[in-house]
């Protein structure tokens, strides 16, 4: 009991030499440990098998429409803010095939697709905003009358580490929607990585029974005062440090109003419609289906996969798209994401992760894009104000 | 706020094969992309381009649920799926009706199922027509093309029920006289002393002495009291659009017109995203909206 | 011809103008009655008379060569029909055929012209309630063109 109030009191700390031991626990608990690895000039999403499989001496420089891994000599292993892939591919897989058909004598013969992941993931390094997006998804996947089994089969039972970030990047901006850098939640442990001369340690926190369980089978030590410190320190440091801001304040209301600016025809001239901003975005669901049918055994395959609303055959009704423009396609993505999504499932579709400035290849950045749709607003207000 | 009608929905069976809802709550698909096996029992011809389906299920117990203006996701083996509208008297149904326009490539191939043919059914989905808000009103049903179908169950609820309402009208408009759905229906309809149909078309022929002319016009004509009317419409947005403009030019409040949407659709469920329609999901939350709730966004290029 | 005037001044057409107005308008008024499969008019053929019907149907048609007579549209009670005797060259447009057996209010062309033509408040007045209906005409004919239901695409879904 006291242990558990200790640990409440003031957070424990994970040896960096630890950390093996970590992962061999939830190996032992029967969970499958995926981590960031430093691979083809990103960080991305692998299964891990130890500490040494994580990306030490590596950093990040994100700026709007640039991405460059760069490496120090430094052993920290989260000196990196985040990579293109976000959570999203593990819990909602880019392609996952439904169920298979085929006609019998008697009619249809209908049979499961994939099986079931067999496996229950461990997430190591999850960021605030990939935690915060990971609740979004639980919202529009599970949190309605009709929920998505595939989803479901791979988040219920994750266990979520998150790594809270101790510097943030060019393109962040989790400190506007309310995301991060301090992990927000739904965590079963949340660690902040110190690196101070001879010391390497994670402070820990326990986010429910689990991660405090886990934290006590790793026979984790209390964190000195020192140790808290700098952990919080780290974290105050990302917060002030953001590379970005987004001010939602009415912004629902502004986009509903605003279908008309003018702004969309300058992003529009600007976009390619590529669909990078939905494909690295940790909060984008869209998919569709395809039916593709196998020569060989003669069953066809209902066959999911990511979309984008940016595809010009997203909106299509007989007689042609509804959106084909890709002025009225950028303007459904951001609308949808930064407004509309509040109707939808009550939060806003945004974590501020920044992906999509970052990866757009013509560095559109979704903070500059909201800021300029206020800002003729004001402009007009103090036109009117003036007459 | 999510805009919803002010009905609950009725519960979507993504199995198609019915149970009795769970006492006091809906239930939840067991998994809603999966298909139930439908025989198929008649494909009976309207006009040139359009047909009415009759399914049933394999299941022997099997049953569906529906109220009117939901519809079914059918499913083509091999081929894929399309939104199609249930277009026979709603309820707990063994045999379901969809009358289906074939204009795409599933639409097409479903043109060409004969019966014994085997095709998936998912559903059913949407929000439907809310029928009850009408009771004790004048109704005026306007339907463009195609947009008969699913105001087909709605008025067979009414013409079973007659005394819960007023008047009831029809206002059917077709683009030729052989693109008239329902011609024996119609005329059946026409032959009853409690309910008002008028059909017209863009286009008459040499044996047309009925009316020509858009839909719009009939409205006018129609007897209803305005401030005690409840519309429903449904066909071309263009076509919904200026009908209820003339609606209420005659005085029916924007509030008691309803209207039924399209918007591509790859699962009816509210999850793959493409059936938006500004912050509504036109599977979910539509395909009938109240018109005032929409009217922005049905005003706006390119929503 | 006097008895005519309670009649127009209750036609939507010609409701709340002035008394002396509706003298004038009555005076170019008779009532009419037409069968069922006969023409008032034929394209072509002189304009001067303007409808308003009572009861009954009238269809505007072309003729086109190996289609026969297309209708384009058909009106009823308290439509107006004909509107070439309001401009030259006063010739009809279209076939005008009763489609049922119609009674009509029916107005002398040259009459209406000349009274407009004296008065100018009238003629005015008049003018903007023929504008009004025309306007709406055209909106409904428009609709029309844009072949609503019919296949705009050659598709995949």
């Amino acid at each position: 009991m006291q242990e558990t109030a200790t640990q409440k009191a003031r957070p424990a700390a994970i040896e960096r030499d630890q950390l093996d031991r970590l992962f061999e626990l939830l190996r032992e608990r029967g969970y499958t440990v995926v981590g960031p690895v430093a691979r083809d000039g990103a960080i991305a999403w692998d299964e891990i098998s130890g500490a040494g499989d994580l990306p030490a001496g590596w950093t990040d420089e994100q700026e709007a429409g640039r991405y460059a891994l760069r490496r120090t000599d430094a052993p920290a292993l989260f000196d990196w803010t985040v990579g293109a892939g976000s959570a999203k591919a593990l819990l909602h897989p880019p392609q996952v095939t439904l169920w298979r058909a085929r006609r019998n004598g008697q009619g249809l013969e209908i049979v499961d697709g994939d099986p079931p992941p067999g496996r229950t993931l461990a997430l190591f390094g999850l960021r605030a905003c990939d935690l915060a997006a990971i609740a979004v998804q639980d919202r529009v996947l599970l949190g309605g009358t009709v929920t998505d089994p595939v989803y479901r089969a791979r988040r219920e039972g994750a266990l979520l580490i998150a790594v809270q970030c101790g510097r943030a990047g060019r393109t962040c901006f989790c400190a506007s929607m309310g995301t991060g850098p301090a992990a927000g939640g739904g965590h079963d442990l949340a660690l902040t990585e110190v690196v101070d001369g001879g010391r390497h340690v994670f402070v820990a926190e326990a986010g429910g029974e689990r991660g405090a369980g886990l934290l006590a089978a790793l026979g984790a030590r209390a964190a000195t005062a020192a140790e808290a410190k700098a952990a919080q320190a780290a974290v105050a440091r990302a917060a002030a440090g953001m590379g970005r801001k987004l001010d939602t304040e009415g912004l629902p209301a502004l986009l509903a109003k605003s279908q008309d600016h003018a702004r969309w025809d300058e992003v529009a001239a600007r976009c390619f419609a590529c669909g990078n901003c939905t494909s690295v975005c940790p909060t984008c669901f869209c998919v569709t289906v395809e039916d593709p049918t196998d020569l060989t055994t003669g069953f066809t395959r209902r066959a999911r996969r990511w979309d984008s609303c940016f595809s010009i055959d997203f909106s299509y009704i007989h007689g042609g798209p509804v959106r084909t423009s890709i002025r009225a396609r950028y303007r459904q993505w951001l609308t949808h994401k930064l407004g509309a999504w509040h109707d939808q499932f009550g939060t806003s579709g945004c974590v501020g992760c920044g992906r999509c400035i970052t990866w757009c290849p013509a560095g559109i950045d979704i903070t500059e894009e909201a800021a300029a749709l206020r800002e003729r607003k004001r402009k007009k207000e103090a036109s009117r104000a003036n007459a | 706020m999510p805009i919803t009608n002010d009905l609950p929905r009725t519960s979507d069976d993504g199995a198609g094969a019915a149970r009795a809802p769970a006492a006091g709550g809906r239930v939840a698909a067991a998994d809603p992309m999966r298909p139930a096996p439908y025989r198929v029992l008649g494909n009976k011809a309207q006009t040139h381009d359009s047909f009415t389906l009759t399914l049933e299920p394999l299941d022997p117990t099997g049953t569906l649920t529906f109220a009117p203006g939901q519809f079914n996701m059918l499913y083509v083996p091999g081929a894929g799926e399309a939104a199609v509208s249930m277009s026979g008297c709603a309820g707990t149904v063994r045999q379901v009706e969809h009358t289906v326009r074939a204009v795409g490539r599933v639409s097409r191939l479903l043109q060409r199922c004969r019966r014994g043919d085997v095709v998936g059914l998912r559903g059913p989905f949407g929000t439907p027509w809310p029928v009850p808000l009408a009771e004790g009103h004048d109704v005026v049903l306007v339907a463009g093309g195609i947009g008969l179908a699913p105001l087909r169950p709605a008025l067979c609820h009414m013409l079973q029920h007659r005394r819960r309402f007023g008047r009831v009208a029809l206002l059917f408009g077709a683009r030729s006289p052989g693109d008239i759905l329902f011609a024996r229906e119609i005329e059946s309809w026409r032959g009853r002393f409690d309910v008002e149909v008028e059909v017209i078309v863009d286009r008459g022929d040499q044996d047309w002495y009925g009316l020509v002319g858009v839909v719009t016009n009939l409205v006018p004509r129609v007897q209803f009291d305005p401030a005690h009317t409840v519309a429903f419409i449904c066909g071309p947005e263009v076509m919904m659009h200026f009908s209820v403009r003339e609606l209420e030019r005659r005085g029916v409040p924007l509030a008691r017109c309803w209207v039924s949407m399209e918007r591509n659709m790859k699962c009816g469920v509210g999850f793959c995203g493409h059936c938006q329609f500004g912050p509504t999901f036109v599977c979910r939350d539509g395909p009938v909206f109240r018109y005032d709730r929409v009217a922005a966004w049905l005003a706006l290029r390119e929503a | 011809m006097q008895t005519l005037e309670p009649i127009v001044a209750e036609l939507p057409l010609f409701k709340g103008l002035k008394p002396e107005h509706i003298t004038l308008i009555s005076g170019c008024a008779s009532n009419a009655r037409y069968d069922a499969g006969t023409f008032v008019g034929r394209e072509g053929h002189p304009a001067e008379k303007f409808w308003v019907l009572r009861e009954g149907r009238m269809a505007l048609q072309i003729h086109a060569p190996g289609r026969g007579p297309i209708t384009i549209l058909t009106l009823g009670e308290n439509d107006a029909v004909g509107w070439s005797w309001l401009v030259p060259p006063y010739r009809l447009r279209f076939d005008i055929h009763v489609v049922q057996t119609t009674r009509a209010l029916v107005f002398d062309g040259k009459c209406l012209r000349g009274k407009f033509a004296n008065d100018h408040e009238l003629g005015y007045e008049m003018m903007v309630r023929f504008s009004s209906i025309l306007m709406r005409r055209l909106d409904a004919m428009s609709l029309q063109l844009l072949d609503l239901y019919g296949d705009h695409h050659a598709d995949h879904e």
